[in-house]
């Protein structure tokens, strides 16, 4: 092969790569110019701050916002504690035997389940068997099964990743197990963790499926006052109004589609915020 | 670390602060489960919203789900909702579920929905179609597969075929009048859960035929061409406001309903509720685009809610 020859190639190359980038963006751009010109004739704040109605002109996300707000609250606050926890046991402590590679294996699993199971699950659990009916416990519960799997993998693996030079500069100091762990390991692991949760946490607030499973509503003209009470999200209500026949209301369901970004991406940059100031803290 | 945990949990804590709503002068309290099917959804979403408009029903919350017709009666036999929203009769088999649970109910039809035979709008030939016709299009194993299929005089055109997806209402009722069994089709068509799919589906395919409800064909009129229906010797009938009303649109005209729990309804939220929507049917019904029912019938039903109730307080 001549070095002409070598060249086309590279240069094949790297434009396949380009013209692959090209179209994940063109299809992103598409769906967003799509949706922005469909939905922002309907965004205003008395959109945000009105419940639903059957006339499209009234109606709002103010339920379906406050909902999605209460739900991935008590998500995280739910799963971020038992998956940093499974992790760094799974990752430090346990012994790696036939029962720990059962577990990680059926983790993986378990990351890749539809999630119309685990809503199924939620269902005959949380809602019948603990009695908890069709509250945001039932959904937040559902929805931290569906996460845990993904924010463990992720943590594994962000622990994994810390050198082991300073888990060994820190034993040399003299300090105990834990204190590694929890001084040394989780600070370093955290930024890696951080992604995972931001992942995992952006993938349930666009669920549907499991929550209506569980009981999530398509017309409520309250808030919750309490993890107890009734509920209904953002994806829910977009359905709901997308499935209608009157233009109107798919013209709101693609105002509510814009919310529901712009509150991933607020989601989203809090996180990374967080994690630059960790980094900053580290460093 | 104790900073970074505290800045973690005030970024959880901001998630929280959510307002509270509600003030004023409450007679009535308590809550009103309503769930069931998202065709009778629109009729109960403006019947809710009315209804929470009324002062002295300010502390009654009304919560409206979207489980299907028969995921809706699971709960509703189940004794967790008080009123199941229903786009078909209840079946037998839900009635005996019933009866071994104990819970005893009322049907109430609410509105009538005509259920739309729709082609495409650059279909020039199809000026009517006959229910035996429709029973050979939609019978399992049909051999139709071109219009000419169907009418020796129609071209040679292949048929695509649309329809609601097997969970629905619609296909439960559509199959039942045409292929004389309920769920009883053949299934090489395209199915959707959601009517603007088959909107879609037909509105861009030449050879296209699809049924859905009347609401969905009224909104895309301009994109769409409906098939008049003829039933035996009458005269072909299409689909409209007054043919579905005076029963004309036959046999795709179906009532749709609500299933009331009667020991619910000793509750005096969900009695007041029910009452509100009988009364007020009428008017939301036409509004959210179905076809009410004959003036006096609301009168009735609501008559024989009131003396069921009765009947049951007695014993």
């Amino acid at each position: 092969m001549n070095r002409k020859q070598r060249k086309l190639k590279e240069q094949l190359f790297i434009w396949t790569c380009r013209v692959a980038t090209w179209m994940a963006v063109a299809i992103l751009f598409t769906l967003l110019f799509h949706v922005v010109r469909e939905g922002i004739e309907w965004l205003d704040l008395d959109f945000l701050d009105s419940f639903p109605s059957r006339k499209p002109e009234q109606a709002g996300i103010k339920s379906a916002l406050w909902g999605s707000v209460w739900l991935i609250g008590l998500t995280a606050m739910i799963s971020i504690p038992l998956s940093l926890g499974s992790a760094l046991y799974l990752e430090e402590y346990a012994p790696q035997n036939r029962w720990t590679r059962i577990i990680e294996i059926n983790l993986a699993n378990l990351a890749g389940m539809p999630s119309i199971l685990y809503g199924l699950l939620g269902l005959a659990v949380f809602v019948r068997y603990f009695g908890l009916e069709s509250s945001l416990w039932s959904g937040s519960l559902t929805l931290s099964l569906l996460v845990l799997p993904v924010v463990v993998i992720a943590s594994k693996g962000a622990i994994r990743s810390v050198p082991l030079s300073i888990r060994e500069g820190a034993y040399a100091l003299g300090a105990r197990r834990w204190q590694v762990v929890l001084y040394q390991v989780l600070p370093s692991a955290l930024p890696g963790i951080m992604t995972g949760i931001i992942l995992a946490l952006s993938r349930a607030m666009g669920e549907t499926a499991p929550l209506i499973m569980v009981g999530a509503l398509s017309y409520i003209a309250f808030l919750p006052e309490s993890p107890s009470d009734p509920f209904t999200v953002l994806p829910v209500q977009i359905y709901n109004w997308a499935a209608r026949p009157q233009d109107d209301f798919h013209g709101l369901a693609a105002g509510g589609i814009i919310v529901l970004l712009v509150l991933l991406l607020t989601l989203n940059a809090g996180a990374v915020f967080i994690r630059s100031k960790l980094q900053r803290y580290k460093s | 670390m104790s900073k970074k945990v505290s800045i973690l949990l005030t970024g959880m804590l901001t998630l929280f602060i959510a307002s509270t709503g509600f003030a004023g002068s409450p007679t009535l309290k308590g809550t009103v489960k309503v769930d069931g099917s998202s065709t009778v959804f629109p009729i109960t979403e403006a019947v809710a919203e009315e209804f929470g408009k009324v002062k002295e029903h300010r502390r009654v919350r009304v919560t409206v789900g979207v489980s299907g017709t028969g995921g809706g009666f699971k709960k509703f036999l189940a004794g967790e909702t008080d009123i199941n929203d229903a786009s078909r009769p209840i079946k037998q088999k839900e009635i005996d579920k019933a009866i071994k649970n104990g819970v005893k109910y009322i049907e109430l039809p609410v509105a009538y929905d005509g259920l739309s035979v729709v082609v495409n709008k650059s279909n020039t030939w199809v000026d009517f179609l006959t229910v035996a016709e429709l029973h050979k299009i939609w019978k399992p194993g049909s051999t139709v597969k071109t219009w000419k299929d169907i009418r020796s005089s129609w071209p040679n055109q292949k048929i695509r075929l649309y329809g609601p997806g097997t969970d629905s209402g619609t296909f439960d009722y559509f199959t039942e009048v045409i292929n004389g069994k309920s769920q009883v089709s053949r299934s090489d068509f395209t199915k959707s859960e959601d009517d603007n799919v088959l909107v879609t589906g037909v509105a861009g395919d030449k050879g296209s035929l699809g049924y859905f409800g009347f609401a969905y064909y009224v909104e895309n009129k301009d994109k769409l061409k409906v098939v008049p229906i003829k039933q035996g010797d009458k005269k072909p009938v299409a689909p409209t406001m007054t043919t579905i009303n005076n029963g004309s649109y036959a046999p795709l005209s179906r009532p749709i309903f609500i299933y009331v729990n009667l020991k619910s309804a000793k509750k005096p939220e969900v009695r007041e509720f029910v009452r509100f929507y009988l009364k007020q049917a009428k008017e939301l019904v036409a509004e959210v685009g179905y076809v009410p029912l004959p003036d006096q019938e609301y009168q009735k039903y609501l008559d024989k809610f009131e003396s069921d109730f009765l009947k049951l307080a007695k014993h």
